[in-house]
């Protein structure tokens, strides 16, 4: 296995759009710009519908049908409706993390002990109170888990971009195929994977930094650390 | 003549396209699950006897899960010598995944088993492998087949990613529209095939699931 394309500094230059760094900005860029979309249809939804209850079935077969569609013939579909360019890809990308955010959001929520959310109520909060500061910061560990997963796979299908003539770090994959560059391929897959674990890690960060040690259990150190997941969790689990 | 029939005549037409697409989609991702399955049970019996492989295991697997499967797939080829095009790259990567997922839930679903019962067991002169085959793996059995199932569901719709590179069951028929320019009759059959496909391999694990655990139906009597 040859190294040799990925560790050639002519490919890190900041300055060469073809090169790594121009490549993984403009990876991050759509995946980013999905995500952002996604998060601000699929959170107030999965906040409504956890709060009132309301539409639950919608939440959790959306959920599961997601897992089960494949991501390449979303993409397709997308594009054959809306023609080449950076916004049929970006729509594809939204359709695919919607259902991991929706449902993690609904699933944190509906969670939240309910005799927290009695509390609330008896203390005089608003509904509009009990959702955003109660319900909401409950609901992070399990919702975080889903921008997670929903991050994981967007970055993952982003690759798509390249296939139908944009930039990102599938250029290296497609065109390396093309020109029988194998170094050229082994290079982007390298890259990609190391991205992928990255930013998943800094996720895993923002997790400890934005949900509350009271709520994931940081504040009281049991002796038992870990808890058997049970299969509910796994409803989280989505791949790319 | 309506767009169902420009979908059916299309199917009619390509059934052998569509017939062997499926046939390669099955196999690319039952064959993973199954693998995975017979590695991951020694795994999780690994991490239930020293506790402290436990954190060593599940952290090389949850990096495995985070790797994209397209960069997977590349990547094993490079690594194992195979060609892109050679479908042992798939039905490896699928195989990781699989055993990343699986290890965790039959690890889980073995220590949530009640230690009561197996204590029970000791007493009644169960020696430590008839337990763990006789008495704990079976009551794992309704988490582990949770795993499973999501791992077939998985592993369904990730097949198609590999048609990017040229290989990839029903995928193929996605990029096969693509390269029609957005023709969209065999992508609505590829998603349609695939979407079933997922859908009745997760019924006939819920079928088998209830054949190998009939106490479960019975109610919980307290």
């Amino acid at each position: 296995m040859s190294l040799d394309y990925l560790f050639d500094g002519a490919h890190w230059r900041w300055s060469d759009p073809d090169a790594f760094p121009a490549r993984i900005l403009e990876h991050l860029g759509y995946t980013a710009l999905s995500l952002l979309i996604a998060v601000v249809i699929a959170i107030p939804v999965g906040l409504l519908i956890g709060h009132s209850g309301r539409g639950a079935f919608l939440a959790i077969n959306l959920g599961n049908a997601g897992r089960a569609l494949p991501t390449l013939g979303v993409v397709m579909l997308a594009l054959a409706a809306t023609g080449l360019g950076l916004r049929p890809v970006v729509i594809a990308l939204v359709i695919l993390a919607v259902p991991p955010l929706l449902t993690a959001t609904y699933a944190g929520v509906r969670a939240v002990p309910r005799e927290v959310v009695d509390a609330a109520a008896g203390v005089g909060m608003t509904p509009a109170q009990i959702a955003l500061r109660v319900e909401l910061p409950n609901a992070l560990p399990v919702l975080l888990g889903g921008f997670r997963s929903a991050a994981l796979q967007v970055i993952s299908t982003a690759t798509i971009a390249a296939y139908v003539g944009l930039g990102g770090l599938g250029r290296y994959l497609f065109d390396g195929i093309a020109q029988f560059d194998y170094p050229q391929v082994v290079a982007g897959a390298v890259v990609l994977a190391v991205l992928a674990v990255v930013v998943d890690l800094l996720l895993l960060a923002a997790q400890r930094l934005l949900v509350s040690p009271g709520v994931d259990g940081r504040a009281v150190r049991s002796r038992r650390r870990r808890t058997p997941m049970l299969s509910s969790d796994l409803s989280a689990t989505l791949k790319g | 003549m309506g767009y169902l029939d420009e979908v059916w005549d299309y199917a009619r037409e390509n059934h052998h396209e569509v017939w062997s697409g499926l046939r390669e989609h099955v196999w690319l991702a039952l064959l993973p699950v199954l693998i995975a399955l017979v590695l991951a049970l020694p795994l999780a019996w690994l991490i239930g006897r020293f506790g402290w492989l436990r954190q060593t295991i599940l952290a090389v697997g949850s990096i495995v899960y985070t790797i994209p499967s397209l960069a997977l797939f590349l990547l094993l080829s490079g690594i194992i010598g195979t060609g892109y095009l050679d479908p042992l790259n798939v039905v490896i990567a699928l195989t990781l995944y699989s055993v990343a997922l699986l290890v965790r839930t039959t690890a889980d679903a073995l220590a949530s088993v009640d230690d009561s019962v197996l204590q029970a067991a000791t007493a009644m002169g169960y020696r430590p492998a008839r337990q763990w085959f006789t008495v704990q793996l079976p009551l794992a059995l309704p988490v582990v087949f949770a795993g499973l199932r999501v791992a077939t569901v998985a592993n369904v719709s990730m097949v198609s990613i590999a048609a990017l590179i040229g290989l990839g069951g029903l995928g193929e028929l996605f990029t096969r529209g693509f390269r029609l320019g957005f023709y969209t009759p065999p992508i609505v059959i590829g998603l349609l095939l695939t979407v079933a496909l997922a859908l009745v391999a997760d019924l006939l694990l819920v079928l088998l699931q209830r054949m190998l655990t009939p106490w479960s139906r019975v109610g919980v009597a307290r």
